[in-house]
C-alpha cells in the first residue's frame, strides 16, 4: 500500500458484501451493546429524577440567581445545536461538492443532525419556568388573539428548529429509502414489515431513481441554507441582547464554525467506534478518517480565527463593559474553564495536522471526545461569565451549577445515545447504495485509466486489476 | 377557537406584538430618586414587600441570590484614593426597575408577557409569563426576580396570608416578576379620579417605596403634569427624557446632580438619580 496512491475504498468489494456486511451490523447486538444500553437508560433516569425534581419544586433547584438565569441548559442548547450541523455539512455540502469520499460515512453523521437536533429541543423546554405552557411559543390560532413576540429571538428558535428538525428528518428518510428496500428484501418478521412499509414500495427502477435523484438534490440545496440560518438564529439569542460577551456581531459566523468544528469532532469519535465495534475497516477506512480529519482542522482554525476576531474587536473597541469582561474571563473565577476551552479547541487540533495521529485509532478517538469537551466549555464560557458580570456591579457573581443541572446536562448524553444505539440496530449505518455507487465509479475510472494507458502504445501496458472487472 | 373568527377578524390578527417605546403616553409615571437624603435605612424595600406581596424566601436562598426584592438598596464602599480623599463609608443606590422606555427587556420576551403601557410602565403580565427568563437576562440593572419556587406556603404560613395585599396577586413559581411603580395603586387613583371626572393630582398616586421613606428621598409622579414635583425636579436638574445625552459633559451647571443610571445603553431610564454630595469634591 504505497502512500500516494492510497485509496479511499477497495474498488474491489463485492456488491453482495456490502449488503452483507451492512446487514449484518443491524443483527444480532452483542452483550456489550446491552451494557451500553443500560447504561444509557440509567443516565437518562438521572435526568428524569433531576427533571422531575425542578417541575415539582422550581427552578431554584438548579441553582439559577438573578444574575445567572440561564445556565448549563442554554450551553447544552447551543453544543447539541452545533453537534446537529455534522450530517447536513457531510451529506448536503459535500453532496453537491462531489467529494464522494462521504459516502460510507454520511448516514450515521445524518442520524446525529437529528438525534442532536432531538437533545437539543429539549433544554428550551426544560429550561422554561412554567414547561405545561411551552406551546405559547408557537403560533397557533387563538381567540384571544394571543401570538408569540415575533421580535424575540427566543420564538424565532422555535420555527428554526423545527423546520431544520423536520426537514434533516426527512432528508435523512429519503436517502434511506433505497437501503430500506434492500433492508425489507433480506428482512423477516417484524422487521421485513417495518421496512415493507418504509421503503415505500421502493422497487429500484429507473423512473424511482430519476425521481430519488432529484428529491435528495433538492433537500440537499434546501438544507444548507437551514443548517445555516439556525444557529445564525441560536447566535442571535445571545447577539440580539444587549449585554457584554453577548452582544457581538461576529457570533453568527462564529455559532455556524463552531457547530461545524464540534459537528466534526462527534463524527470522528462515532467513526472510531462504529469502525471498530461492527468492523467497517472495509468502508470507513484510515483515508477517509484522514480527510475527516483534515476538515476537522480546518475548521478548527476557521473557529480559532473567529475567536481572535472577537477578542480583538472588544480589545480595541475600548467598551469598558466587554473590555472587563474579556480580562475577567482571563484572569476570574471561569479562568480554568477559559483556558481550557482555548487549549482545547486551538491547539489541540493541531494534532490532526499529523499523518501518523491521524491514522491512529485511539488517539482520535480521545482528541476528538476533548475537541468537544472544549467545544462545551466554548457555549459555557458565552452564557455563563456574561451574566455573572453584568453592566450592574451590584449583581455580580459567579455560580456552579446543581447536581440538578449537571444532572440533566449529563441525562443529555444518554437520551442521544440510546437514540442512536437504537437506530444502528433498526437502519443501516452505512450507505449501502451509495458505497456501492462509489466503489462502481472508482472502478470505472481506474477502467478508463487502463483503457487510455492500453490504447497509448508509447507506454507498456500495465496489468491492473481494476480494469477487468469495470463494466 | 374558530377558524371563522381568525378569517372573519383577520385584521386584528395582522396586528402582532405591540409596538415597544413610542405611544401617545396617558401617563408617564417617573420617579426621582435624591441619594444626597437616601440613609440607606431599607424602609422603602420593607414597604415594597409589605405592598407587592413580595415573599420572604430565607436566609439561604437570599445567599443564593434568589431573593425576590423588587425595591434593594446596593451599598458601594468608598475606597481611599489619598490622605485629601479618605474614605467617606458606604453609599446607598436604592436600585427598583427603571420603567424603561426603550426597555431592553420587552422585546426579547417570545410570548410578549412583558409591554410597554400607555402609563410608560414596563406591564408584566404574569399569566402570559412562561418563565424563558431572557427578559431578565437583558436587563442591564438587574431588577427582574423569578419565582424559582412556590412561596405561598413557605413564605405566609397560615395565618400570615391574611396580610396580603388583596388589589395584587402572589405569583406562583416559574413566573418574573419585577417592581411596577404599584400599579394596583396608580390604577386606583385613575378609576377614581375618572369616577369624579377630574385628571389625577400630583402626589394623589403613591408608590409604597415613595410613601414609607422617612427622609422623602423618593419623589414619584407623572411628568406629563408639567406641574407636578418630580416634573419640576427633572427639568431643574435638566434631564430629559429620550435619546442619549452625555450627562456629564453637556450641563450647563456642573453643580446639577441628575443622573439615570446607564444613559449610555440609551435604555431611557424613568428614574433620575440626584448624586450624593462629597464634602471633599
Amino acid at each position: 500500500m504505497t502512500m500516494a496512491t492510497e485509496k479511499d475504498i477497495n474498488e474491489q468489494i463485492a456488491w453482495a458484501k456490502i449488503n452483507t456486511d451492512v446487514l449484518r451490523s443491524m443483527e444480532n447486538p452483542r452483550p456489550a451493546y446491552w451494557v451500553t444500553v443500560a447504561v444509557c437508560v440509567a443516565m437518562i433516569s438521572v435526568a428524569v429524577f433531576a427533571e422531575y425534581i425542578q417541575y415539582t419544586e422550581g427552578m431554584g433547584y438548579a441553582n439559577l440567581n438573578n444574575p445567572h438565569m440561564w445556565d448549563l441548559y442554554i450551553a447544552s442548547f447551543v453544543f447539541w445545536i452545533g453537534m446537529s450541523h455534522s450530517g447536513t455539512l457531510l451529506s448536503a455540502i459535500l453532496h453537491l461538492m462531489h467529494s464522494d469520499w462521504r459516502k460510507p460515512i454520511y448516514r450515521f453523521a445524518e442520524a446525529m443532525t437529528t438525534f442532536s437536533l432531538l437533545t437539543a429541543g429539549l433544554f428550551p423546554i426544560i429550561h422554561l419556568g412554567r414547561v405545561w405552557n411551552m406551546y405559547w411559543v408557537l403560533p397557533y390560532v387563538s381567540d384571544r388573539g394571543h401570538w408569540p413576540n415575533f421580535r424575540s429571538p427566543l420564538a424565532w428558535d422555535a420555527f428554526a428548529i423545527s423546520t431544520y428538525l423536520s426537514a434533516s428528518m426527512l432528508f435523512l428518510f429519503i436517502g434511506m429509502i433505497p437501503d430500506l428496500a434492500i433492508c425489507r428484501d433480506h428482512g423477516k418478521g417484524w422487521r421485513k414489515k417495518l421496512y415493507t412499509v418504509l421503503a415505500l414500495g421502493w422497487e429500484g427502477n429507473d423512473r424511482q431513481w430519476r425521481h430519488f435523484r432529484k428529491t435528495y438534490l433538492l433537500m440537499a440545496c434546501f438544507l444548507i441554507p437551514l443548517a445555516v440560518s439556525v444557529h445564525s438564529i441560536v447566535s442571535a439569542d445571545f447577539a440580539m441582547a444587549i449585554m457584554p460577551g453577548w452582544h457581538v456581531t461576529s457570533f453568527p459566523p462564529y455559532f455556524v464554525a463552531g457547530a461545524l468544528y464540534s459537528g466534526c469532532a462527534a463524527i470522528i469519535t462515532l467513526f472510531v467506534l462504529l469502525r471498530y465495534f461492527f468492523r467497517f475497516e472495509d468502508y470507513m477506512t484510515l483515508p477517509i478518517m484522514e480527510k475527516t480529519a483534515k476538515l476537522t482542522f480546518a475548521i478548527a482554525m476557521v473557529w480559532t480565527y473567529l475567536n481572535l476576531v472577537e477578542f480583538a474587536s472588544i480589545w480595541y473597541g475600548h467598551n469598558v463593559y466587554d473590555k472587563e469582561l474579556l480580562i475577567a474571563k482571563a484572569t476570574g473565577a471561569y479562568a480554568p474553564i477559559f483556558w481550557s476551552m482555548i487549549f482545547l479547541g486551538s491547539v489541540l487540533p493541531f494534532t490532526l495536522a499529523f499523518r501518523s495521529l491521524r491514522r491512529h485509532m485511539p488517539t482520535m478517538f480521545v482528541v476528538s471526545i476533548l475537541l468537544n469537551v472544549g467545544m462545551f466549555f466554548e457555549r459555557w464560557m458565552i452564557v455563563a461569565p456574561t451574566l455573572s458580570l453584568s453592566q450592574e456591579p451590584h449583581q455580580w457573581d459567579v455560580m456552579w451549577g446543581s447536581v440538578v443541572e449537571w444532572g440533566i446536562v449529563f441525562g443529555s448524553f444518554g437520551w442521544f445515545g440510546l437514540l442512536f444505539l437504537i437506530f444502528v440496530k433498526v437502519f443501516p449505518s452505512v450507505s449501502m447504495y451509495e458505497v456501492k455507487e462509489m466503489v462502481f465509479h472508482r472502478q470505472r475510472s481506474a477502467g478508463e485509466e487502463d483503457l487510455i494507458r492500453m490504447t497509448d502504445h508509447t507506454q507498456p501496458a500495465t496489468e491492473t486489476a481494476g480494469g477487468e472487472e469495470s463494466k | 377557537m374558530s377558524l371563522d373568527n381568525i378569517l372573519n377578524n383577520w385584521s386584528d390578527y395582522r396586528k402582532g406584538a405591540e409596538e415597544g417605546g413610542h405611544h401617545d403616553y396617558e401617563h408617564r409615571w417617573t420617579m426621582a430618586i435624591n441619594l444626597d437624603v437616601c440613609i440607606g435605612c431599607n424602609a422603602c424595600s420593607v414597604a415594597c414587600y409589605a405592598e407587592n406581596n413580595l415573599a420572604v424566601v430565607g436566609k439561604e436562598r437570599f445567599e443564593k441570590g434568589q431573593a425576590m426584592h423588587w425595591m434593594r438598596i446596593e451599598r458601594y464602599w468608598d475606597q481611599a484614593a489619598d490622605m485629601e480623599h479618605p474614605e467617606q463609608g458606604a453609599s446607598f443606590l436604592p436600585m427598583l426597575c427603571q420603567q424603561c422606555g426603550a426597555a431592553t427587556c420587552e422585546p426579547v420576551c417570545p410570548v410578549a408577557a412583558t409591554y410597554h403601557t400607555p402609563d410608560g410602565l414596563n406591564a408584566q403580565v404574569y399569566n402570559r409569563c412562561i418563565g424563558s427568563r431572557y427578559c431578565s437576562n437583558n436587563c442591564p440593572f438587574r431588577v427582574r426576580y423569578f419565582n424559582f419556587y412556590s412561596y405561598y406556603e413557605s413564605a405566609w404560613p397560615s395565618p400570615m396570608e391574611q396580610q396580603l395585599n388583596p388589589d395584587i396577586s402572589v405569583r406562583d413559581k416559574g413566573v418574573m416578576e419585577k417592581c411596577t411603580f404599584c400599579v394596583q395603586r396608580i390604577r386606583t387613583v385613575k378609576d377614581r379620579a375618572k369616577m369624579e371626572d377630574r385628571s389625577v393630582v400630583d402626589g394623589e398616586a403613591m408608590t409604597a417605596c415613595a410613601q414609607a421613606c422617612p427622609t422623602s428621598a423618593i419623589v414619584f409622579g407623572d411628568t406629563m403634569d408639567e406641574s407636578s414635583a418630580v416634573s419640576q425636579l427633572w427639568k431643574k436638574h435638566q434631564v430629559k427624557r429620550g435619546t442619549y445625552q452625555s450627562t456629564r459633559g453637556e450641563k450647563a451647571n456642573p453643580n446639577l446632580r441628575g443622573y439615570r443610571i446607564f444613559e449610555e445603553l440609551n435604555v431611557d431610564p424613568s428614574i433620575m438619580y440626584l448624586e450624593r454630595v462629597r464634602e471633599d469634591v
